[in-house]
């Protein structure tokens, strides 16, 4: 099957050739920091995690949403999932290469990251992290693999991977939780010390997640004419709504429990957000205004069932879903819980060029992985006529 | 090991040298036992304690200027760089009340406390949060209490300065040794790499060949330092006499850092 990668219109080569540019070039930007250490990055003693770590925690969720998928097609049979089901497995693939990648980019002395596995360390959640990351991983290229596989043979996929695929729906939502607990364990960050975290990770996820996928797939059969159906479609878009509101709900209770109580550690880091400090507004607070502005416009969208799945204001809907959801854990997640910082005081944050570089050169890594993996998928889709209803 | 490695060819040259000299058995002796793997044992001049403390009398520093000699001493000792920006490195540096207790609100504060500056450190917690997170145990808690780090296992991935509730941990964002003077303040004393974080170690490596840390010693008598679990210690009586309060107890981490105030 891999040589399916190898297949396709010219297109396709021109924008693998953009990638790998796109790579190389951040490539170097990357190569600086190697040089000059995380002094490139934006990043203070007082604000130590920045744009690599909300990457990679934003990514987790992108990875665990294909269980939104697999869910319903393993559990409950639902048959009109499975066509694109793949796509799921796959993007999730993706962007797991995304979350190492985006951890690695952020360590100090990266040529030492195995020590993680030479000296284990079962009371770290990170060690736990990459344990599920890494058996995500593997799942995920396994199941995707050899359903596909079987797909294209015409016969029925092996029994041995039914239990694998029950696993990968438990797995996805332990990498999720596993990436909220590096966050939700630590006492003194008052934004993160919230037993809601992983709630919220996983809410956030489960719209986030299937809305850049409805979104890609709406590009694909744009761009080679595979279609994943109406029925599908319109399914994908309500378990994106719902979990989009469920997502809204979990923050408002945040809101709530903050400033009901009145307890300061608790209000302050979500009206510096908001509000910034001492009468400025800090850039974030811009952005998270944005985010609220869009998470009400996409909602307003994708409740009415009339407009949910509408050619146009559907995908503008999920763009701003994204775009919200992206600002709230890509964002505000990170620079909420660094301030203020220890001392209660602002230190600011902002990501520099060469950051937001390195950043977009993972990004363009795991377009890579997304775009060869899916050719492969859609080669067989064409090669056994599953391509549309 | 590459250590071991070098410590194979030290014991090699200075035995050829020995034995050339005819001086080879006394002194090899003495070179191998030196540089034995192994040897971490402490000397027999080392202080010994159950649970380090330190008890900071704040009230007999009247001006940020009364700490600038002891924040000197531990730099020097540490070979701890000046970098001139929010990517610093601090192992003993100064804050208002209102900074180092932010959970000590009260507005009309008086106003000695209210303008004196506070020392801040590592706090050697007995339940330190850096210790469960770092992935690598490159920070580890020494059986006196002592919150140590490794330089040489840490990876950098800064968990542990997102852990700690006092902002006592730095990062090397950038290569220390550029910021510091050649020959460095203390040879004896390792400098660290770009990419390792870095903190206050309550100069173990002092207290091992029976010095007083670097900041007691030059306080004067003003920051006390004993073993806490010894009723008749320093820290302890002077704890028992006065009223003390520790940084952000609430959070139960059980600093090791008392302050007079």
């Amino acid at each position: 099957m891999l040589e399916k990668i190898l297949e396709g219109p010219r297109t396709y080569f021109v924008w693998l050739l953009f990638l790998l540019l796109c790579i190389a070039g951040c490539g170097l930007v990357y190569l600086t920091q190697l040089q000059e250490g995380l002094s490139v990055t934006g990043m203070s003693r007082d604000v130590s995690w920045g744009l690599y770590i909300s990457q990679f925690t934003y990514f987790v969720g992108v990875a665990a949403s294909a269980v939104m998928l697999v869910l319903p097609t393993y559990f409950h049979h639902y048959k009109k999932f499975k066509r694109m089901i793949i796509f799921g497995e796959f993007m999730a693939v993706a962007a797991v290469v995304m979350c190492a990648l985006f951890i690695v980019v952020d360590l100090g002395q990266p040529q030492r990251m195995l020590n993680v596995m030479l000296h284990p360390t079962p009371n770290s959640v990170m060690f736990y992290d990459m344990i599920v990351l890494i058996g995500y991983l593997c799942l995920n290229i396994v199941i995707g693999w050899v359903t596909l596989e079987a797909e294209r043979h015409d016969v029925l996929p092996p029994k041995w991977i039914k239990p694998r695929i029950y696993l990968s729906i438990l797995w996805a939502f332990s990498i999720h939780t596993v990436t909220a607990f590096l966050y939700a364990g630590i006492p003194g960050r008052h934004y993160w010390l919230t037993a809601i975290m992983a709630g919220r990770f996983l809410a956030s996820a489960f719209c986030s997640g299937p809305a850049i996928l409805l979104l890609l797939m709406l590009l694909v059969r744009r761009l080679t004419g595979f279609d994943i159906g109406e029925e599908a479609k319109k399914t994908l878009a309500t378990i994106i709504v719902y979990a989009m509101c469920v997502n809204v709900f979990f923050y408002l209770l945040e809101l709530f429990t903050a400033f009901y109580s009145g307890i300061p550690g608790h209000a302050e880091p979500i009206r510096v957000l908001f509000f910034g400090h001492d009468g400025h507004m800090l850039w974030v607070s811009y952005w998270m205004w944005a985010a609220v502005i869009m998470a009400i416009a996409c909602l307003a969208i994708l409740i009415p069932p009339q407009t949910r799945t509408h050619p146009t204001l559907m995908p503008a809907a999920l763009i701003m879903l994204v775009a919200a959801s992206w600002i709230d854990k890509g964002l505000g997640l990170l620079i909420g819980g660094f301030t203020p910082n220890m001392y209660e005081t602002i230190t600011p944050y902002l990501p520099t060029c060469r950051e937001v570089a390195v950043a977009l050169g993972v990004y363009a890594v795991g377009a890579l992985v997304l775009s060869l993996l899916w050719r492969v998928a859609l080669g067989v889709k064409k090669e056994t006529g599953h391509y549309t209803d | 090991m590459n250590k071991s490695r070098r410590s194979f060819l030290k014991v090699a040259g200075i035995s050829a040298f020995a034995l050339s000299t005819s001086v080879a058995s006394s002194l090899s002796a003495t070179a191998q036992a030196k540089v034995a793997p192994g040897s971490y044992e402490k000397g027999a001049s080392a202080l010994h304690a159950k649970r380090w403390a330190m008890v900071i009398d704040t009230r007999r520093f009247l001006t940020a200027k009364d700490y600038k000699p002891i924040i000197e001493a531990c730099h020097r000792a540490h070979n701890v760089p000046n970098i001139p920006d929010d990517q610093n490195i601090k192992w003993f540096w100064l804050d208002s009340f209102e900074h180092a207790f932010p959970d000590e609100m009260n507005e009309f504060l008086d106003n000695r406390r209210k303008r004196a500056s506070y020392p801040l450190l590592c706090n050697h917690c007995t339940n330190p949060p850096c210790v469960r997170v770092c992935p690598t145990q490159a920070t580890y808690k020494m059986e006196d209490g002592i919150v140590a780090m490794d330089y040489h296992r840490c990876i950098g991935c800064r968990f542990c300065m997102a852990g700690c509730p006092y902002g006592a941990r730095s990062f090397n964002f950038k290569d220390p040794r550029k910021f510091l003077s050649n020959p460095v303040p203390n040879p004896a004393f390792p400098t660290r790499m770009i990419g390792v974080v870095e903190k206050c170690t309550f100069c173990a490596e002092r207290l091992a060949v029976g010095q007083m840390p670097a900041c007691v010693e030059a306080s004067g008598g003003k920051i006390l330092f004993g073993d806490l679990a010894d009723p008749n210690s320093t820290v302890r009586k002077a704890l028992a006499e006065n009223y003390s309060i520790r940084r952000k107890p609430n959070l139960g981490t059980q600093p090791g850092v008392y302050y007079l105030i």
